[in-house]
């Protein structure tokens, strides 16, 4: 089956050559399946990208699976989705290595200290833009204030939060949907 | 034993959490606090290893958390583990999927999950916060790094990877 193994080469190139996850690989997965090998239509590649969003776990790992079920079936589905994480998972597991190797060195532990004052500014941002893009009522802005105190003050565990919202929010646009 | 527990963890933060990038961060500090297996500072690097190496960020972060847990076979284990749901619910539903997202019960749903992912980013965010400023009184540096890193990752283009490389190098120079 040569084309699963291409599937798997091409998803291991956009995962080696992109930086910065999901909408990060959009351009070169564009390229790679529209423009050069015409896997998926436009079309299907705004599919991909709105089922990624809309299933659980990783956009990246599920905008794979999607794109390589609609290449070549089941097979492509996980083939893609292997040929993506593989060389990250290699990277990772060198680097873990080698720093745990060094993580005893003074320098190690002061750029550690810099590089965590980096993760808070990059959190920081992440927030800034998940704010402008979800929170644009009062009642979303209701539901940030109520998962926000819960998450501080309670042991409440995220997943607790997560299926609370999304009841919520379905619930709240069908019964808006009825008043209009 | 431990590989399976990280399997099954990861599995379970891959069906439960929603959207990109930092989404998964809440369920991994949940895990750090139930778990021996990381330390919030610990949780930290992992994400700057994970924005600073290629793919998915989510992928990456189960990755270097496995590596940490039980070495090779724990990234293994990991990273199946959390890319797993995926695959079974896009296989098992993808004919429907694109009328799926259509549906106003799951944009509704969507419309709830966006505010309360990044209220608990914040949540950890804050935790995140506390931990690399307080050690245990005010770490002057390190304030001052965050001052300045704050309008750089808001105001420019920067890449992350720049913003992490230039103060892992002010942590050397400054001896953080």
């Amino acid at each position: 089956m040569p084309e699963i193994i291409l599937l798997t080469l091409v998803f291991a190139r956009v995962g080696v050559m992109t930086f910065g996850g999901g909408y990060a690989m959009l351009p070169l997965l564009s390229r790679e399946l529209v423009e050069k090998r015409a896997w998926l239509t436009e079309s299907e590649f705004t599919d991909m990208i709105a089922v990624g969003q809309c299933t659980p776990g990783v956009i990246a790992v599920n905008m794979a699976t999607y794109a390589g079920y609609k290449c070549a079936g089941a097979w492509g589905g996980v083939a893609a989705t292997l040929g993506l994480v593989f060389p990250s998972a290699v990277i990772i597991t060198v680097v873990a290595a080698l720093l745990s190797g060094f993580a005893e060195y003074p320098a190690v532990k002061h750029a550690f200290a810099g590089v965590r004052v980096a993760v808070c500014a990059l959190i920081i941002k992440t927030a800034v833009t998940l704010w402008r893009s979800s929170v644009g009522s009062l009642a979303a802005g209701a539901v940030f204030a109520v998962v926000f105190a819960a998450a501080v003050f309670t042991g409440l565990h995220p997943a607790v939060l997560v299926l609370g919202a999304g009841t919520f929010g379905a619930v709240f646009s069908v019964r808006r949907s009825v008043k209009k | 034993m431990t590989l399976f527990r990280l399997f099954y963890e990861f599995f379970f933060i891959g069906l439960v959490s929603f959207g990109g990038g930092l989404a998964t961060v809440p369920f991994l500090r949940e895990l750090s606090a139930r778990t021996e297996w990381f330390t919030l500072a610990e949780l930290a690097d992992m994400i700057a290893v994970a924005e600073a190496t290629p793919g998915a960020i989510g992928v990456n972060m189960a990755s270097y958390a496995g590596f940490r847990v039980y070495g090779p076979p724990g990234v293994a284990a990991a990273t199946l583990g959390i890319v797993a749901p995926s695959i079974i619910v896009i296989l098992v539903i993808a004919r429907a999927l694109t009328k799926f997202r259509e549906n106003r019960f799951v944009s509704g749903a969507f419309w709830g999950l966006r505010p309360a992912s990044c209220a608990m980013i914040c949540s950890v965010g804050l935790g995140l916060i506390r931990e690399a400023l307080l050690t245990p009184s005010l770490d002057i540096k390190a304030a001052a790094l965050l001052a300045l890193l704050i309008p750089a990752a808001l105001k420019t283009k920067l890449h992350p990877l720049a913003l992490i490389v230039f103060a892992a190098a002010a942590g050397v120079v400054f001896k953080m």
